[in-house]
């Protein structure tokens, strides 16, 4: 393979952000719903992809990290008045330091320990989140009125309840998240991140320090799930702990093998196509999960790379 | 060459057991700058693992080392490389899935990675072009673009090479490098490690004699985890304990 | 009831659960320990026990003792023969890679959690104890029940322990755990050893199950609970030791039980993370595990 890829690298970035642009003028309201939705979980996704995709850190706990954007949020919109942005960004600062602290734990396993203990911690926060039940409401969770849902520019004041506006601000944050993916895959760390997933004592042999870029990694990724919870509850209104369950865990994982591990796009194509798969099977069996399972199982037996991945070998097998 | 010459690389009763198995018993090591020192012994006489003491990947159970003066025992493996102590792998170990040019350029980035921008910004084109000086020291120049899983086995352990000298280091160790390389190959190694060896000192563990009464200045023999002796290649062609050890008799 | 009766009271509920979850954290961790890799699903081996001890002793009707031996034996073998299928139809496939095992078998978790769901129905159902009396202590009765489940799982235990040392399966299961290419290249059937170590982990798991029903109800959720708190003990007990799984199986399991009864179950899940991160801290290959170089 030569360096075509190198050459142009947001070539195809564009293009897909462009669609998604232009996408909103022609969908029918289910689906611009569906898209809003699809876009802000990718974002999430795109964090797991940089965990797990690049660093190869295999995490079953990211959904304390999108909880925490959730409830960092959430809770202070509600309880605190902070103004939608601050909001906004005191989410992602809680992914951001969560991921952090995590880490600093963590890493120091690796492979099935490590994962493990992500496992753990992520329960762990799911407990405590419904221990403290009076401030979170636990599983019920709360929602987030409309007044508060609001952006204020001097005289303008935009309701966030707005579908238009709610789309393109998930578009905002998936288009900076994209981009920030594909700038990292091409910088220093981001070489040193996927040199680390193959074989990390070899990079640490080169004067490394493994350790750092490894929770480097684990702390963008949380960063990352965590803004993506604080669009959810501030988008969508609501904050539950069903966001912190081990469900949330295992959909990221699971989004980011559909789409192609490791690949820029890979995220949002796994995140959506799973999306309306399951959306499908719901309408079939209120035991849709299984498709998730079933999903699961093909992805590693028949269908290793994902979407992206083979779609990446097959263009690779017709250039040379 | 005065009386004070400090060595490059000293170390003070080094073990290391495993177990109940001693690997290395209290060895004392001196390695001056500039030497090409071979490190010989039959199979389990500890030369890997004394060898991987000193260059950090496993941790002494006693003893120090000293590298440039400065006493290097607690310091992690990458710490000590990035104090110019490489090492390449006994069983190669390139990034098979990525090219030549992205195995090298981790190692050349390495030294241009401070401060922040450093870290997330650089001038491509010119990594591109030293990856390529880098690879063409070891005749790769050519396969800058390839994929390391596509090069013959041979031509990765020409890689890793690169990769190693990449990073400018004061003391190169290898681990067995000519195994697996044909008669040409081995011709070509011989011929590259002298040329390495004027900037750097080597330290390398070599089972093919012939490569070893080639390459080295001085021999270091070892047998059952301490040195047996230590001297110029014909000096321990004509020790009697050396050829016992090899021998068994 | 005075403190030391309570106290007394909880341990006694520790060493029941302690011992449960010996038995199946054994099977997670011989498998881990022999194959290398982790079964996700081993939680919903264990839900498998349970629900099939319910489904014979739906089917035998008002005999509990027979049914409880019915499932003993049914339970087991039945999720055995589930491993077996998993083992030849995926984990062969993927020669064992350790991450493609870890994603397979979370799709298994969800496969057979589901299927459960739509077999069994959402509802918790409980299964008569084989018998009933009472073990009166001065303070308070306790179920005689628990301390037999407390007695099977030594036996369980001390069974394995028998099997791994003196049988030759266990033979070919301790070489192939040293060294796998060693083994093959001594004749073991590998690949046969594989299967058979798989069903022997889903097979502790299910026995699990069946122990514990009586106690607890069966329920389409109930693995998961078993699945966190077996790989916790595999964590501090260090991955691949055996002696640190039964070390730590004990003293999470009782810690876990009395914590529990003093204050909430929720809160002994968060002091264990707490623990087990404190563990990690020092030494970050568990109790007994393969010392970092």
């Amino acid at each position: 393979m030569t360096g075509r890829k190198q050459d142009r690298p947001w070539r195809t970035p564009m293009i897909v952000l462009v669609l998604l642009l232009a996408a909103q003028f022609v969908l029918p309201a289910y689906h611009h719903g569906n898209l809003t939705r699809i876009m802000v979980f990718a974002v999430f996704a795109i964090g797991y992809n940089l965990a797990f995709g690049y660093a190869g850190l295999l995490s079953l706990g990211h959904a304390m990290f999108f909880a925490a954007g959730l409830y960092g949020a959430g809770m202070s919109a509600h309880f605190l008045g902070f103004s939608m942005p601050l909001a906004f960004l005191f989410g992602g600062l809680c992914g951001l330091v969560l991921a952090l602290a995590v880490g600093l734990v963590a890493l120091r396993t690796r492979g099935v320990s490590f994962m493990i203990v992500t496992l753990m911690f992520s329960q762990a926060i799911f407990l405590t989140i419904l221990y403290f039940n009076e401030f979170t409401r636990g599983d019920e969770g709360f929602v987030l009125a409309q007044e508060i849902r609001q952006l204020r520019f001097g005289e303008t004041v935009l309701s966030l309840t707005d579908p238009t506006l709610r789309y393109n601000l998930a578009l905002g944050l998936f288009a900076a998240s994209y981009l920030l993916g594909v700038a990292l895959l091409r910088s220093p760390i981001g070489r040193v991140l996927v040199a680390l997933r193959e074989n990390e004592s070899r990079v640490q042999m080169l004067g490394y320090n493994t350790f750092g870029y490894r929770l480097l990694a684990l702390s963008i990724s949380g960063a990352l799930s965590g803004l993506s919870g604080a669009a959810y509850a501030l988008l969508f209104a609501y904050v539950g702990a069903t966001f912190a369950a081990t469900q949330y865990s295992i959909y990221p994982l699971l989004w980011v093998l559909l789409g192609g591990v490791g690949t820029a796009l890979g995220p949002l194509i796994g995140t959506g196509l799973m999306f309306y798969l399951v959306d499908f099977a719901s309408e079939i069996t209120s035991s849709y999960l299984i498709v998730v399972g079933v999903v699961l199982v093909l992805l590693v037996i028949v269908f290793p790379k994902g979407v992206i991945g083979t779609l990446q070998e097959k263009w690779r097998g017709l250039r040379s | 060459m005065s009386l004070l010459q400090t060595h490059l690389l000293q170390t003070r009763g080094l073990s290391r057991h495993f177990g109940g198995v001693q690997a290395v018993r209290e060895v004392d090591f001196e390695l001056p700058a500039g030497e090409i020192r071979a490190v010989i012994g039959p199979n389990g006489a500890g030369k890997t693992t004394l060898v991987s003491m000193i260059s950090g990947r496993i941790r002494p159970s006693a003893g120090r080392i000293r590298f440039k003066g400065a006493d290097i025992t607690g310091l992690r493996n990458w710490q000590r490389a990035r104090r110019g102590i490489v090492y390449t792998f006994q069983i190669t170990s390139v990034f098979q899935n990525l090219s030549c040019h992205d195995n090298v350029a981790l190692a050349l980035q390495r030294k241009r990675m401070t401060g922040l921008s450093g870290r997330v910004h650089l001038d491509a084109d010119a990594l591109r072009g030293e990856a390529e000086m880098a690879l063409d020291r070891v005749g790769l120049a050519a396969r800058l673009d390839e994929r390391a899983a596509n090069l013959p086995y041979g031509h990765q352990r020409l890689l890793e090479l690169a990769m190693g000298l990449a990073l400018a280091p004061e003391l190169l160790i290898m681990d067995e490098p000519t195994q697996g390389l044909s008669e040409s190959e081995i011709l070509a190694f011989c011929d590259l490690t002298r040329r390495i060896a004027r900037e750097t000192t080597v330290l390398l563990i070599e089972h093919n004699m012939a490569v070893v009464m080639a390459l080295a200045g001085r021999i270091t023999v070892m047998n059952e985890g301490a040195i047996l002796a230590e001297g110029t290649p014909a000096e321990i062609a004509a020790n009697i304990d050396v050829q016992h050890a090899y021998l068994g008799t | 009831m005075s403190f030391g009766a309570q106290l007394f009271l909880a341990v006694l509920e520790g060493t029941v659960s302690a011992s449960v979850l010996a038995v199946t954290a054994l099977g997670l961790s011989l498998v881990f320990g022999v194959m290398r890799v982790v079964n996700v699903a081993h939680g919903e081996f264990f839900m498998l026990g349970a629900v099939i001890a319910w489904s014979v002793a739906f089917t035998v009707g008002d005999m509990p003792l027979v049914s409880f031996l019915i499932a003993l034996i049914v339970g087991p073998l039945v999720v055995g023969g589930i491993a077996v299928a998993v083992d030849w139809l995926i984990l062969k496939r993927i020669d064992y890679n350790p991450e493609g095992t870890i994603v397979a078998t979370i799709g298994l978790l969800y496969i057979i959690q589901q299927a459960t769901l739509i077999l069994y129905g959402p509802e918790a159902r409980a299964v008569e104890p084989p018998f009933y009396f009472l073990i009166q202590f001065p303070w308070f009765g306790y179920s005689g029940y628990k301390l037999i489940v407390v007695g099977i799982s030594l036996m369980l235990l001390l069974g394995t322990w028998y099997g791994l040392t003196r049988t030759r399966l266990g033979l070919y299961m301790r070489a192939t755990q040293y060294d796998r290419e060693i083994a093959q290249a001594f004749g073991i059937p590998v690949r046969r050893v594989y299967a058979a170590v798989f069903a022997l982990g889903g097979g502790l798991a299910a026995i699990a199950g069946v122990l514990v029903v009586p106690i607890q109800q069966a329920h389409y959720l109930m693995g998961h609970n078993p699945l966190l708190m077996s790989f916790i003990v595999v964590i501090v007990g260090g991955l691949g030791s055996l002696r640190g799984t039964l070390l730590a199986a004990f003293v999470i399991g009782i810690s876990d039980g009395v914590i529990s009864v003093f204050f909430t179950p929720t809160l002994a899940k968060i002091v264990a993370t707490l623990l087990v991160s404190l563990v990690l801290v020092v030494r970050p290959a568990g109790l007994f595990g393969e010392k970092e170089p």
